[in-house]
């Protein structure tokens, strides 16, 4: 990149250009079912009063709130985890349907080094699944796409009343650990 | 459970009428089905956002405008299957407490656009006092028209998130069908509130 863009490599500190880049986006409501991949933008948009910071029980609650925001002149994002996209499939048809900006960032499991095979059905089917149903998406495995690929999303979202998806590889956010 | 609830004596589209009677700027998002007909029915209007599918996400349609328009009182207009699907969402806006919301659930107790099956609300589940255990600071069930009246007058105060399921007769009038453009809607309810489209 030729613009005062962040270094490449681990220097990047992708979490929280996730938050920074919907801040530039003029985004005012966040709302997410928690993922540890997301808990850097999700506890910046809790401290930030000029954010509405909403706690979903399950994702496609989402759609319908960033609809009502959009309805009422306001952007937003939502945040989920790839499990949650499988929540979303019916209710992106009112995103069809009414075309307004609904930009997605979505934590990927069932993707790279998962220990649990229990995420990779829907991990393996998230990007198709998403594409079936009209979402455009960019999918981000190194620290230093994040900025641009987010900010390219949330462009395309906010200036085509489009519904735009941003997934964080499994490899970027690295493998959990689960025995200590 | 398997007690079924007594049916409601109202008729839904009086209820619907006395409620958005002399409404000056009141915000109103419908659920699929027939809340959608009812609102029709007592005359289309640049205010209103009406839903045919993404069932059970009226009422967070509700929390967004109602949180992106504070200056405004927001009314969903919904059933109680279309609610049920979305219960969880009664959680969420429990936790946003958005004084400017309504949630006015028309109770048949049953599945009114698939054949009348009954529903969960019709098998006993309150959804008035699902939404007082969440926290919204009002809630009623409401059996008779002097109760309406009582809401109607309610949903200007922006005073608390309220909720009230309105026991209406299980019966479909006739159809009486918004426009199925949503592009159109969208971009009319939005004008109407300023914001031009892109």
């Amino acid at each position: 990149m030729s613009d005062a863009g962040p270094t490449p490599g681990s220097q990047v500190d992708w979490r929280h250009d996730v938050f920074r880049i919907l801040k530039e986006a003029d985004v005012k409501h966040i709302v997410y079912v928690p993922d540890a991949g997301h808990s850097t933008a999700i506890r910046l948009a809790d401290e930030d009063n000029a954010i509405n910071s909403v706690v979903l029980t399950t994702e496609e609650e989402g759609i319908g709130y960033l609809a009502g925001a959009w309805l009422g002149g306001e952007r937003g994002a939502l945040l989920m985890q790839s499990s949650g996209v499988g929540n979303c499939i019916n209710t992106l048809a009112l995103q069809a349907c009414t075309r307004f900006p609904l930009l997605m960032v979505v934590t990927m499991r069932g993707d790279w080094a998962e220990f649990n095979a229990w995420q990779n059905p829907m991990g393996q089917a998230t990007e198709k699944a998403l594409n079936l149903m009209g979402v455009l998406t960019w999918r981000a495995d190194e620290p230093q796409d994040v900025a641009p690929l987010l900010h390219g999303a949330a462009s395309m979202a906010f200036n085509g009343d489009a519904a735009c998806a941003l997934l964080l590889g499994q490899r970027l956010i690295g493998e959990k650990q689960w025995v200590k | 459970m398997g007690q079924v609830n007594e049916t409601g004596a109202l008729d839904r589209r009086e209820v619907v009428q006395k409620l958005l009677a002399g409404r000056k700027d009141l915000l109103v998002v419908t659920g699929l089905g027939s809340p959608s007909y009812d609102v029709m029915a007592a005359g289309d209007h640049d205010n209103n956002y009406y839903l045919w599918a993404a069932m059970g996400s009226a009422a967070m349609v509700g929390l967004g405008l109602a949180a992106a328009k504070p200056d405004h009182s927001v009314l969903v207009i919904t059933g109680d299957g279309e609610m049920l699907m979305g219960m969880g969402g009664l959680a969420t806006i429990a936790t946003r407490k958005p004084a400017n919301l309504t949630i006015a659930i028309l109770d048949n107790g049953h599945f009114g656009e698939t054949g009348m099956q009954v529903s969960h609300a019709g098998l006993g589940v309150n959804l008035d006092r699902v939404a007082q255990a969440c926290g919204f600071g009002w809630t009623r069930e409401i059996r008779d028209m002097a109760g309406v009246d009582d809401l109607r007058g309610r949903l200007s105060s922006r005073d608390g998130v309220k909720l009230a399921t309105i026991k209406v007769k299980a019966e479909n009038p006739p159809r009486v069908l918004p426009p199925r453009d949503g592009v159109y809607v969208k971009n009319r309810f939005r004008a109407a509130l300023g914001h031009a489209p892109l």
